[in-house]
């Protein structure tokens, strides 16, 4: 693949004595949706929170191995941890809406990095709100508690506060888990609209999703990645014995 | 009709528990209710605003005005909880977020043992420890003369005595902040001390509020270790430098003793009367702005 959005080589993460993830080597390409399935505890969200860095908040994590976004390193360096998270934002299974009005949880990103001035906050917050499709249901009520809004329009409110940072990367971990169909098909909607513009990596563990929305697939099992292809070439014609059984449903 | 053994233990417990909750109501309201009644003969003497904002305390010549130890009461209170609600807050933003898990675990038993110490035991401490650096480093600091039994050594013991009690309090509010909260914030590029500041503790203010409520409720009606280092002198304190008489004390020292004085009970009784209208009063401050705050978070 040439130019990859994100590439990981040689991948070793330990929690404690616990081995996580093992020798991982991705090249994830870029303005693309990239899904990870794989059956439950394998290190899927492990490894997504390893690309942004979340993994630094655990006690006992040691990783070695490279990880690089367009080319600059991640995951062996010491600074600009703020950075590569506004890079690379993180959707996470339930929506956790900050402790403030809905106005303010879509500027969070922005007032933290001051980076815009008051006056220029208002349209930034309409804009991002109408790209999440939340604009027509909030537009009324922008300083009431982002608590008030239901699950579904939570999760579109943290889809359109990580959009606020300019990110390049969407890491989404099973960002539709918790919602109602609806609710869950707005969000996949939006992430292929957005495909274009940003590169998408979602875990998820519902299959007929992937299907509907994936252009390449990595399998996971026990920390590995199994296989990683195309969602074309993975669900029609899957390489792997293990990848075989968990597709058609004979896993254990 | 028939019962089976396991219905009638139902229906018991069930009745069981309703007595308990009576109980505790119908307690609460008779403390209240043989407070005001005692307290009553002091109300045909003098006016309530007499009584609450005078400092004319003659109990010979009938005249019972409170104020001083109304306000050694709040000051002592003021100073207690200026001191250890900072103290308690930082404590516990380094205890939950910032220090290894093994110091917290390290921690609990002490702070469990320090919130279960007598009162007493605080009160021989303030003698031994607080008062002699009271009237010999803190006092001369500041160009003043004292032996040291004053406002500002009883709202010292007292910061050190809600110290444990505040602290555990705030320790479970800010342990309960969901992590994946603080990992939403950190992956919109924010820093630590950002993530701590602006949603750690914004989601935790109605526990943190609510926990310096119950320290003040607490501080309020302390009653031995104030009593031992406040000085007792029946005046109303113009500086922290100067001897007060807290209202517990007040109580404390004199039921039992004075009674041969006409109304003196009474007027105790108001004293109690009042102790108890604050706590309650403080307690619904910290309720309501819980209940307000939480509609944020």
């Amino acid at each position: 693949m040439n130019n990859p959005k994100i590439k990981i080589q040689g991948l070793d993460l330990h929690i404690h004595k616990q081995h996580i993830l093992k020798g991982i080597n991705l090249e994830i390409p870029a303005n693309k949706i990239t899904v990870i399935i794989g059956p439950s505890g394998c290190g899927k969200t492990t490894l997504l929170k390893t690309i942004n860095r979340l993994t630094d908040e655990y006690s006992g994590v040691k990783h070695s191995g490279s990880i690089t976004i367009d080319g600059i390193e991640v995951l062996n360096t010491r600074n600009g941890l703020t950075e590569i998270r506004q890079k690379a934002g993180l959707l996470s299974q339930r929506p956790y809406p900050l402790p403030m009005s809905i106005f303010n949880n879509v500027a969070y990103g922005l007032k933290i990095s001051g980076r815009k001035r008051k006056s220029a906050l208002r349209p930034r917050v309409e804009h991002l709100l109408r790209m999440a499709s939340l604009w027509e249901e909030v537009k009324d009520r922008l300083n009431d508690p982002a608590a008030s809004l239901s699950i579904g329009q939570q999760q579109r409110l943290c889809l359109a506060r990580g959009l606020a940072v300019n990110p390049d990367i969407i890491l989404a971990d099973e960002p539709t888990s918790a919602l109602d169909p609806l609710s869950s098909q707005a969000i996949e909607q939006k992430f292929q609209e957005l495909s274009g513009q940003y590169t998408i990596v979602m875990v998820t563990h519902i299959l007929r999703q992937a299907r509907r929305i994936a252009d390449y697939v990595i399998f996971m099992y026990l920390g590995e990645v199994i296989e990683f292809g195309s969602a074309e070439e993975f669900f029609s014609n899957p390489k792997h014995e293990k990848t075989k059984a968990y597709l058609s449903g004979v896993f254990n | 009709m028939r019962f089976s053994k396991r219905k009638i233990l139902d229906l018991l417990s069930a009745y069981w528990m309703y007595a308990g909750i009576a109980l505790v109501v119908i307690l609460f309201g008779f403390i209240g209710v043989v407070l005001f009644i005692k307290a009553s003969p002091v109300f045909y003497e003098q006016s309530v605003s007499d009584i609450l904002f005078s400092d004319d305390w003659k109990p010979l010549s009938g005249k019972f005005g409170m104020l001083a130890f109304i306000i050694s009461s709040l000051y002592i209170t003021l100073i207690a909880v200026a001191i250890s609600a900072p103290v308690c807050l930082l404590a516990a933003i380094f205890l939950t977020q910032y220090a290894d898990r093994r110091l917290l675990t390290l921690m609990q038993p002490v702070i469990d043992i320090l919130a279960g110490l007598p009162s007493v035991i605080y009160g021989v401490w303030g003698i031994i420890v607080i008062v002699p650096f009271v009237s010999d480093v803190i006092a001369p600091a500041f160009g003043r003369e004292t032996n040291g039994y004053t406002i500002l050594s009883a709202g010292l013991v007292l910061a050190v005595m809600i110290i444990p009690f505040m602290l555990n309090i705030m320790i479970e509010v800010l342990r309960s902040v969901p992590t994946d909260l603080k990992e939403a914030s950190l992956s919109l590029g924010a820093t630590y001390w950002q993530t701590i500041k602006y949603v750690v503790v914004k989601k935790s203010f109605p526990g943190i509020a609510s926990a310096i409520g119950l320290g003040v409720s607490r501080a309020f009606g302390e009653t031995i270790a104030v009593l031992m280092v406040a000085g007792n002198v029946t005046r109303v304190p113009e500086n922290v430098f100067q001897p007060g008489y807290p209202l517990p004390a007040l109580i404390a020292n004199n039921y039992g003793e004075m009674m041969s004085i006409p109304l003196y009970d009474s007027a105790l009784m108001l004293a109690a009367l009042v102790l108890f209208v604050v706590v309650i009063f403080f307690n619904l401050i910290a309720r309501s702005s819980i209940i307000r705050l939480e509609k944020y978070s």
